[in-house]
């Protein structure tokens, strides 16, 4: 798998007149990677999700997926957004078993995918509840077995956590470090909240806003076997300073000027 | 529950059987009973009954069939939206019973007017509560579906038809109330049966406790057609139930 992002621009109308969104944006991921971008709010970091989910086309420049453009949604891109992401009249094995209805896959085939993928996030006895009787850290569990049903390429990850208080989202942040290390998956995921970034990510692309751009890009070297206690070493709060300084340096700058 | 119907009663008791309203304008209690036996017995009482009914159920079901693909056609697809807002838009506020004698000199005296009438006064409320439920279709859950692979016919019919059904119900609730209306509206103008009628008749002959008689079987069957739809709701749409 190769994700590759190259000159991307993109521009919105709006009554204002054009709104720039993203400026000339350059990344990529890799298979088994686990990539993060972090940024302020406005700093276009959904909209480049969005881009690479198909669900938006840029303005300009080129968006791959092993070489093939990017056209549309897709199968290959998984996706799990912050809210809203369940079927609420669906049970919870039916949700997950939904990608593969949706793509033709027998009764036989789709159970048995959403069986294994309901035991791989531990929710296996919920199979039967609707997801209104879930805990919000539940229902992004099933969001992401889902998206994982579908064996996408990559998984791409919108504050997947961002609903959830904070306890919950330190479990979660820990079984999704986890689930990538047991099954090898590629991640992208977009969050404001530079810790959650240091510990899940590889590699961090730091966005500033207005335009969103890339601003850094800082390789995380904290070993791929992390577990809580990483977050209390110097090294951690390094990372997460220096990224915090990014953040902070643009905006102040702005705001003097 | 109890009281908001004890209370009432007891007052019409009270008024009632102590004569502090004359009873020709209010009749008593046990006078409604016995003209609604008058009226079963008299051999009136079921079929105006089951006339009122059907009527209302024609000109609902018909109202509802195409309602129902139209509100989420006009939800789903801006194009459609454009078309027929403005126009439903306008018709809707010219009150239904207005047409009644257009649909009187088109439709002769049959039961033709009458379900027509029903018909347009539940249409364009039906259509336009349906269609703004589809806007609250959450976006994510449509981006979601496009991201497992579903193409536009799979969200139209596997994500917003479901979401939206609870609401369709809710919709038809309301709206039943509506055609239960319309139908004495339609039958006080013209008709030879129906409770309308029945209650047309009785204004004649001054009596007040048929009339009476005839608005409790009114709002019974109302009642019960709500409850009826409540528990299709509870039946079929367990995950939109608190």
């Amino acid at each position: 798998m190769h994700l590759e992002v190259s000159k991307v621009h993109k521009q919105f109308e709006t009554p204002q007149g054009p709104l720039v969104a993203l400026k000339d944006i350059n990344c990529h991921v890799e298979t088994g990677e686990f990539v993060c971008a972090v940024g302020a709010s406005g700093s276009g970091k959904s909209t480049l999700l969005r881009l690479i989910a198909g669900l938006d086309m840029p303005t300009a420049g080129t968006i791959t997926v092993d070489g093939e453009p990017i056209i549309g949604p897709g199968v290959d891109r998984g996706m799990v957004f912050q809210r809203y992401t369940l079927y609420p009249w669906m049970t919870v094995q039916e949700n997950v078993e939904f990608g593969l209805k949706l793509q033709g896959a027998s009764k036989l085939a789709r159970r048995e995918q959403a069986s294994r993928y309901l035991e791989v996030v531990g929710l296996t006895q919920f199979s039967k509840a609707l997801p209104k009787e879930l805990s919000g850290g539940m229902q992004q569990r099933v969001a992401i077995a889902r998206a994982l049903a579908n064996h996408p390429k990559i998984l791409l990850l919108d504050e997947p956590f961002g609903a959830l208080d904070v306890q919950t989202k330190e479990t979660l942040q820990q079984f999704l470090l986890d689930l990538w290390q047991r099954l090898g998956i590629s991640i992208l995921m977009i969050t404001h909240d530079v810790g959650e970034a240091v510990f899940l990510a590889q590699r961090i692309y730091v966005m500033s806003a207005r335009p969103g751009t890339i601003q850094k890009e800082i390789v995380i070297e904290l070993g791929s076997e992390r577990a809580y206690a990483v977050r209390r070493t110097p090294k951690f709060h390094h990372y997460c300073e220096d990224i915090m300084d990014l953040l902070r340096g643009r905006s102040e700058s702005t705001a003097t000027v | 529950m109890v009281l908001s119907v004890a209370v009432p009663f007891l007052l019409w008791c009270l008024l009632s059987e102590f004569s502090i309203v004359d009873p020709r304008f209010l009749p008593t209690p046990t006078m409604v009973w016995q003209a609604l036996e008058r009226l079963w017995q008299e051999g009136y009482l079921l079929p105006d009954t089951l006339f009122s009914f059907g009527r209302v159920l024609a000109g609902f079901l018909l109202a509802a069939i195409v309602a129902i693909p139209l509100g989420i056609a006009m939800g789903a697809f801006a194009s459609i939206r454009a078309l027929m807002e403005p126009l439903i838009g306008i018709v809707r506020y010219m009150p239904a019973p207005a047409f009644t004698p257009l649909l009187l000199i088109y439709l002769g005296v049959g039961e033709a007017p009458k379900i027509a009438l029903i018909f347009i006064g539940t249409l364009f409320f039906n259509t336009l509560m349906i269609m703004d439920a589809v806007k609250f279709v959450p976006k994510e859950l449509i981006e979601t579906t496009y991201t497992l692979g579903g193409n536009r016919r799979q969200v139209l019919f596997q994500v917003i038809t479901p979401y939206v059904v609870p609401s369709i119900i809710d919709t038809l609730r309301v709206n039943m109330a509506a055609s239960w209306n319309l139908v004495v509206v339609a039958e006080l103008l013209a008709a030879d049966d129906g409770l309308g009628k029945r209650i047309q008749l009785a204004r004649q002959f001054f009596q007040t406790d048929s009339i009476f008689a005839c608005l409790i079987v009114l709002g019974l069957i109302g009642f019960l057609l709500d409850l009826s739809l409540q528990a299709l709701m509870r039946v079929t749409c367990k995950w939109a139930v608190k």
